[in-house]
Formats: C-alpha cells, structure tokens, sequence
C-alpha cells in the first residue's frame, strides 16, 4: 500500500488559524460525545448511541476542509459529522435526550441526525444504504451545474454489503462529484474487521476494482486527513469524479451504549490510544509554537459551550404529542385514505 | 383524443412532465437506449437526451439510492425497476430510507420520486418475474401507490405522481401493457387518491384495481347478461392515498362488497378494504364481504397453472353469485 502524497508531508503549509480551527474541532467532539456518554451514565439519554470517541480527527478534517454547500452524509455514528457541519452543541444533546430543544425534536434520535439547511443531509442507520443516497446528491449537483461536493462517510464494515460496490461503481461510471470515506476503526460492530474480509484494508484495497487509486491515511492525523479532504474535494469539484479514502482509526469505546468492547486485546487499544488524535495534535501545536495558553482558551471555551448546551437541553420540555402523526406527507399530515 | 396503447401512454405521461419541469429526470436499468424492456420509454432519450434520461447498471438499490439523493436536493426523479419482483433486492431504499426521511427529520426532507415498476402477472413470466407486490408498499406508512387500469389513467397518474411532493410507486401492469384506450391529447392530470366509478349498478360492489378491472367490467357484463346481476365496478387508481368515500359510497348503495386482487390471498389490499367496510358500514351490508384472489402460492409459468391462480372474470362471477344468489 503505497501513502498518498498527501500523507508524507504533515508539516507543510496549513496556516495556523486553521490548526487551530482543526484543533477546536476536535476539541468540541471530543467534549460534547463525552457529555453524550456522561448523559448516557445519567440515564438522561435513552436508546441507544454509537459514539465517535478516538475518531474525531476525520470529521474535523473533512468538516475543515469541506465548503458550505457541499453535502455530507454518513452513519449513525454522526454526531462529529453533524457538529462540525455547523448544527449546535444543544441541538444535537436535545436530539439524544429526545426533547424539543432537539435537531428533529425527537423524531429522529441519535442515529438520524440531519440538518438539511447545513447540507448535512444525513445519518443512516442502515449499513450501505447512504452511499447510494450520497450518490444522488452528486448527481444532483453535477446535473444543475453546481460545484458543490458530496462527502459520504462509512465504517469499516461498510465495505462488505452489496451497497458499498453498487455505489462505487455508480459514482465512477457517471464521474459522481462525491468523495467516499471509510473511517476503518479495525471493527464491524464486534467482531474485527480482518475476521471477515477478504483484503488487508477494507475499502482501499478494493478501490482498484473501480479504476480508483488507493488511499490509506492515518485518520487520527488530523493534518493528513484535512489535505487529504482537500486534495479529494478539489478533484471531484473540478469533475475529476470520485475518490475513496481510507482513514484508519480507533474507537475508544464499544459499538454502542451496550457494548464495553471487551473484545480487544489490552495491548491494542493500549496503542491506539497513545495515538489518540487530540493530545497529539496538542502536541504538534505546542512544538509549532503555539501557546498553551492559546490551547487552553480553546479548551476552557468548549467546555463552557458544552456546559451550557447540557443544561439548556436538559431544561428543555418534551417534543408536543401532536408530533407523532406528523410530517408523514409534504402536506404536514400522515393521512392514508379520505 | 388518441387511442393510445398502455404501454405508450407511460412515456406520453413522462414526457408531458418532463417538457414542463427540467428538473424531471430519468434513470433505469435499459431505459434510455433500448426504451426500456417493455418498451414503455421509447423516444424520451432523443427528445431529453443523455443528460436526462440516463442507463444504469444493473444495481437496483444504486438507481433508488440516487433517485433519492436527487429527490433530497432539487430534483424530480423517475426511477425505473424493471419487474415489481425486484423490489425485493432494494426494499431497503424504499422501506427505510424513501419512506422515512420526510418523518425521521421532522419535515425537512422533500422527496419527491416516482418509481416505475412492471407488476403482475399473465405473462407467462414464472414466480420471479409475474408477481403483483403493490401490498407489501402499502404496509410501509409514507409511500404513495397508483396501479392504473387504463391509457388515460396511466398519462394522468404520472403526471399526478411526478408533480407530488411525496414518494409515488406507480404499478403498471404488464399484461396491460399492449391494451388501448382513449388519451386525452395536451396536459391531461389525473389526482392522486381518487378512485373511478367505471359501471354503476345497483346489486353488488365489485372494489378492483390494474389488471383486475377490466376482468371485473366482463363479469359485470356476464352477471347482467347471464344472470341479471347489475354490478357497480370501482377501479381505485390509487392504493395510498385511499378513496374510502368512494368505496363506502358506493358499497352502502349495493349493501354488497366483492374486492378482486391479483395479490396472493394474506394481507392483500382487498383485507383493509375489507376491514374498513365491516368497521364502517356493518349495518348496510346485506351479506358477507367477499374476497377473490390469487390463493396464497407463488405464481406458475405455464398457461393454464398461471391463468388457474389468477382471478378471472369467471371467479368473478362465481364469486358474486355466492353472495348474490
């Protein structure tokens, strides 16, 4: 597997307003899921949630880097996508806690969040399914002459349902501007994603199966994944069509609220938590010059803004019962017959 | 007026959308070139061309997946899945996805689709190829149903379900394909959700839909002939939205309900009709409602096994003396 170019040159040419912009990014998904979690603990949260802990460096970096009209789609493990697309802190907790400070006012829950006047226009809950609907939006855009950019975001085990190779193969044949993103966090719900595959790196290696070059990137660097997302959104606004990337990362927790992820060795999450994305880029800042106390501020902010998003969410009333038998039809109502 | 066969009136209907609204577009597997296998889109590539009318590869869940996400961001797509059969292998995109959106994001998602589907039975197919699915649409809230009977009804639904700003699944029927009818020429737009009173009469209600109808209005014309029964026939037109009004209408005048259906007997259509007369209007009914339907076994290739399992218009009438006699 060879490194994209974009990957060998971490240092280079991003200014520092945006290192601290990815810097933020991250910081803010990192409190606002923990809060999730800690919400969760509380039993203020019901259902389920599927938290990005450990991956935020690949929303930050493709939020950073996409423009406000390009679209984003992705799973149910989209709080960081829907963040940084800029929905706030206290609709999505109000979405999770299902009450009407929330995206949909509880209609959606935790693995539905979509903002449409975000062009965040998605978390599906269904494996594979989105890609295809990703595809559509590209298309869209291609057919009314925009520039704009669908960026679709999958997990590992995305890439082994028949979705995954109807919706690549779709985009290339009609040079889809749309970018794919696998963010590889090494397990399909429970069971590791080398278990059941039948290629070392699940969707770069099968990428030339659709005349695509291979892309496999660190995605917990977050300046990798930024030029990365660059390089990919260039290309497809420019009709160079689609790209599949490969992020590889690590989830800090379980799949879901249910899952501790006792499945996987001590020593491996031991490693993928000493390249967790935050301290390390913490780091690279720090050595760049940036000050710790700059750092800092950004911290202290965020935790603030996570703060008062917690308690104006908490605060909030239930959805009003008139909801449930709504918005089944464009007419507001759910009507079936006279 | 043109008489015009089934089969020409789906592209008369697309194509009356799409010189209205740029925004209609097209997408199918063998559609644009070929015309599309049962040749129902001959003529739309050359007059909207490639941009707009567009093959796809053989990936149904691919075709629905974008006709969504153009749906979702400022188009009106027709998408096309050759036989109803293959819903089975992209019900995810319908069930889930198209039928959900709208609800899950608290109104926010317009989705304005049609999907074109080949339903049914008659030709000869086999059990993959010939079945009539419109109910298993039908159990999934937030998608609308058409199954036109006629040319007319096929230009004027179409029009009716690209101008929606729902999901339309439009059935069309393809024993029905080669039959003709009358067409009104120019912009002809039939709603969505209202049913048609195609024989009135003052014994029995005869509740059909698609390939079903004309096989009611023959054992109507049998049961006057032959046995002095004057037999009301609905077409429904449209599954979702349900003209109930019309149904009860027209049931409390005869005080007898017979539903055809080509679906297999459980859970066909015919049973929430069935279910809402018995609610609504128990207590003028002179007789038990009866339903007549494929038997609940998957559909045959041969001739007389297929045309056995298929209600025909001598079920019909059999089945409405039983009630009648």
């Amino acid at each position: 597997m060879t490194p994209v170019a974009a990957a060998r040159s971490p240092q280079s040419s991003i200014n520092p307003e945006t290192r601290l912009k990815l810097y933020r990014t991250m910081q803010e998904c990192r409190m606002l899921e923990k809060r999730a979690y800690d919400l969760f603990m509380q039993n203020l949260i019901k259902g389920t949630s599927h938290l990005a802990l450990g991956q935020e460096a690949i929303a930050a970096g493709f939020g950073t880097a996409m423009q406000p009209g390009d679209y984003t789609f992705c799973t149910y493990r989209g709080h960081n996508h829907t963040l940084v697309r800029g929905v706030t802190m206290t609709q999505i907790l109000g979405e999770l806690m299902g009450n009407s400070s929330g995206l949909m006012r509880g209609k959606g829950g935790s693995m539905h969040l979509t903002s449409v006047k975000h062009n965040m226009l998605g978390s599906y809950a269904i494996i594979g399914a989105h890609l295809t609907i990703a595809n559509g939006a590209a298309w869209s855009a291609q057919y009314r002459g925009t520039d704009q950019v669908a960026v679709c975001f999958f997990g590992d085990g995305t890439t082994n349902i028949g979705a995954f190779h109807e919706a690549l193969n779709f985009a290339v044949i009609w040079k889809l501007p749309i970018v794919f993103v696998c963010e590889n966090n090494l397990y399909m719900e429970y069971t590791s994603i080398h278990d059941v595959t039948a290629v070392e790196h699940p969707a770069a290696d099968r990428a030339s199966a659709y005349g695509l070059e291979p892309v496999l990137i660190d995605g917990n660097d977050v300046d990798v994944v930024y030029r990365t997302a660059l390089r990919a959104l260039d290309l497809a606004r420019k009709g160079g069509g689609p790209s599949l990337i490969e992020a590889e990362t690590y989830r800090h927790g379980g799949h879901s609220r249910a899952d501790p992820g006792k499945y996987r060795p001590d020593e491996e999450v031991k490693e993928w938590l000493a390249k967790d994305p935050l301290p390390r880029y913490r780091n690279r800042l720090l050595q760049m010059g940036i000050g710790e106390s700059e750092l800092q501020r950004i911290d202290d902010e965020t935790k603030a803004a996570v703060d008062e998003a917690t308690e104006t969410a908490k605060n909030a009333p239930p959805p009003p019962l008139e909801l449930a038998n709504k918005d089944v039809w464009a007419d507001g109502g759910s009507a079936w017959r006279n | 007026m043109a008489q015009l066969t089934y089969r020409d009136a789906v592209a008369a209907g697309m194509a009356q959308e799409m010189r209205r609204d740029k925004n209609v577009v097209f997408l199918g597997e063998d559609v644009a070139a070929a015309g599309g296998v049962f040749k129902t889109t001959v003529g739309l590539l050359d007059e909207f061309g490639p941009n707009r009318v567009r093959d796809t590869p053989i990936s149904e869940q691919a075709i629905l997946g974008a006709a969504m996400g153009a749906a979702m961001t400022g188009l009106r797509p027709i998408a096309e899945i050759m036989f109803s059969d293959f819903f089975a292998v992209c019900w995810d995109i319908v069930a889930n996805e198209i039928a959900k959106a709208r609800y899950m994001t608290d109104g926010q998602v317009t989705m304005p689709l049609v999907i074109k589907s080949g339903n049914g039975g008659g030709a000869r197919f086999g059990a993959q190829h010939s079945q009539s699915v419109e109910n298993w649409a039908m159990a999934v809230p937030g998608l609308k149903i058409v199954a036109p009977a006629f040319p007319a009804d096929v230009k004027g639904l179409m029009a009716s379900a690209v101008r929606s700003d729902d999901p339309v699944l439009f059935f069309e029927q393809k024993s029905l394909y080669a039959t003709k009818g009358e067409v009104p020429d120019g912009e002809h737009v039939v709603p969505l959700g209202q049913a048609n009173v195609v024989r009135q009469g003052s014994d029995v209600t005869i509740v059909a839909l698609a390939l079903m109808v004309p096989r009611a209005l023959k054992a109507a014309d049998i049961l006057k002939e032959q046995h002095g029964i004057d037999a009301t026939v609905i077409d429904l037109r449209s599954l979702v939205p349900l003209d109930t009004q019309t149904i009860l209408r027209e049931v409390a005048k005869t005080g007898r309900l017979v539903t055809v259906e080509e679906n297999p007997r459980l859970c066909g259509w015919g049973a929430e009709i069935s279910s809402i007369v018995a609610e609504e209007l128990f207590w003028d009914l002179d007789g038990p409602i009866v339903r007549i339907t494929t038997p609940h076994v998957p559909l045959a290739a041969a001739n007389n096994l297929e045309d056995e399992q298929i209600p025909n218009a001598d079920r019909i009438v059999a089945g409405v003396r039983q009630l009648v006699d």
